[in-house]
């Protein structure tokens, strides 16, 4: 198999979670097209809906550790998918917060990303058999792992450019007191 | 080689080659398209069957032409064939108020159910008083989606697999239309209309996704959402247990599709993208080998085209090489709908052919 970089650069634990995350988006991921047994002429994500029992599976949780935590809760023609973004201090609260919004204030261009997190998470997908029909399913996996790298990633750059930026701030502030 | 035809890029769930295997009908969001592939390397097409308003579920067609076709709008058409090559639609009463999920022809094409979210299966003929297609249901002990309907080789009994993880035989058996099954078979004796010949229960409980008769119809499987496939061998009916119950779990995503090549060989395809041979008997049932093994198909692409990927894939993601190629190693690049025999010889199919997500017919060889 050929390592991408950033196969390289992942942290020795977080490729046995992210191994563990695909592995179960691939395995959950085979949705069919159901119309609603309630109501006439509706379809629906049943996992949404959640009025049909025989139509939802368990849910699965995927925990590295307590702050980094992955969701999936499966039915027949749609996932749920919800991430938990590692945040250690204050200041990671913050980004995480301020770029989750800026995300999904733009959902629809992201056509799988959810208006509102579900309770207890940062961010949340939906993927539907019509997402499926439409994307290849491999590729649908491929993007939700690069993302999940990708907002770690994201995250620690940003607050390192806030410290950096915070550092020389004070710096010009503090110059006149030499 | 397998033969390949891609007549769009939007999602099959369903296809259905004709009799003769000239006529090759495959559904297209809320249309049907009836394709002429007489001449396989130039297939035209004839018409588009459009009198559907929300997603066509299936197709089907009879021996004698005939095509039926249902949808989530709730209703089943019959289009008869006319003689310059257009389609006369005629609307069956299915008395159902959700959607149409599966349609099956019987073999001698004179009935067909239609298997529903309603609860029902509707087994459907047509009346020469009123010049209709009418339907008669059966309702007990349904409790759930029907995903598949599959008609036995003697007109009378069906299997429905359902959404509660239950397949089910039942007695189609239509007053005036069947003739009245001369010997007892494996099945039972007897065989008036909605008679429960037979209920297995998947293995883990998962949704059945489809089910089976072997050519003579003295076994009967069945794939379910747990990636396993069950062949029963009954004995006698509803009441006497069966002869065996045999169940093969895989480490395959699950199957949406199962046929039976002959006796002793099954072929199962679905969300692997490729079909996987089953063999065995009544003592044992066991994994064969793989048609369109992705571990053994090299990569189709050559220097030039490989040269042009790593571009692209520059261009796109910033990387040399993804860890996924683009593509499947594959010939469908996504969840395999349906699989339909389509060249026996006596007893034993040789090609069959299969429809995807990603809009491909292909017709493999056993």
């Amino acid at each position: 198999m050929v390592l991408t970089n950033s196969v390289l650069y992942q942290s020795q634990s977080l490729r046995p979670y992210l191994a563990t995350v695909r592995a179960s988006l691939q395995a959950s991921l085979c949705l069919e097209d159901f119309s609603s047994q309630l109501v006439e002429r509706h379809n629906r994500p049943e996992v949404e809906a959640r009025k049909t029992v025989e139509a939802l599976l368990n849910p699965i949780l995927i925990s590295r550790n307590e702050n980094e935590q992955i969701f999936i809760e499966t039915s027949v023609n749609s996932v749920r998918l919800s991430i938990k973004i590692k945040q250690v201090d204050d200041i990671e609260n913050i980004l995480v917060s301020k770029f989750t919004r800026f995300l999904m204030s733009r959902a629809e261009n992201f056509f799988i990303l959810r208006r509102t997190p579900i309770e207890g998470y940062d961010i949340s997908f939906l993927i539907t058999n019509f997402h499926t029909e439409k994307m290849l399913k491999h590729k649908l996996v491929d993007f939700i792992i690069e993302f999940m790298e990708d907002v770690d990633k994201e995250i620690s750059e940003m607050k390192l450019f806030l410290n950096a930026r915070a550092r020389f701030i004070a710096e010009a502030y503090l110059t006149p007191f030499d | 080689m397998p033969q390949i035809f891609q007549f769009s890029h939007t999602p099959v769930h369903s296809h259905s080659f004709s009799h003769d295997r000239s006529i090759l009908a495959i559904t297209k969001e809320t249309d049907v398209e009836v394709y002429n592939v007489s001449n396989p390397k130039q297939p035209k097409l004839i018409t588009t069957l459009k009198d559907h308003d929300k997603t066509v579920t299936a197709v089907d067609i009879s021996i004698h032409g005939r095509i039926v076709t249902c949808s989530q709008d709730r209703n089943a058409i019959v289009w008869e064939p006319l003689s310059d090559g257009s389609y006369k639609p005629t609307l069956v009463l299915l008395r159902i108020n959700r959607s149409a999920t599966s349609v099956k022809w019987s073999p001698n094409g004179y009935k067909f159910a239609v298997g529903s979210s309603a609860r029902v299966i509707a087994v459907c003929y047509f009346e020469h008083e009123n010049d209709w297609w009418i339907s008669k249901h059966i309702k007990k002990p349904i409790r759930s989606t029907i995903l598949s309907i599959e008609w036995h080789p003697n007109n009378v009994l069906l299997a429905a697999g359902s959404s509660d993880g239950h397949a089910r035989v039942f007695s189609g058996f239509i007053k005036g239309i069947d003739e009245k099954p001369s010997t007892a078979s494996l099945w039972g004796q007897k065989f008036p209309f909605n008679t429960l010949v037979g209920d297995f229960v998947s293995s883990n409980g998962g949704w059945v996704h489809d089910v089976a008769f072997t050519p003579s119809g003295d076994a009967l499987a069945f794939v379910a959402h747990d990636s396993t496939v069950t062949v029963v061998y009954p004995n006698g009916g509803e009441g006497t247990p069966p002869k065996s119950i045999l169940s093969v779990s895989t480490s395959f995503l699950p199957f949406t599709s199962v046929f039976f090549a002959n006796e002793s060989t099954l072929i199962a395809a679905g969300h692997n993208c490729h079909p996987v041979v089953f063999k065995g008997d009544e003592t044992e049932w066991f994994e064969d080998h793989s048609i369109d093994d992705p571990n053994k198909n090299s990569t189709h692409e050559s220097g030039e085209t490989s040269a042009l990927n790593m571009f692209k894939q520059l261009d796109l993601k910033g990387t040399v090489s993804g860890q996924n190629g683009s593509t499947l190693k594959t010939i469908h690049q996504n969840t395999i709908t349906q699989l339909r025999p389509y060249e026996s010889q006596g007893e034993n199919v040789f090609r069959f052919s299969s429809s995807g997500i990603d809009g491909r017919i292909v017709i493999f060889d056993v």
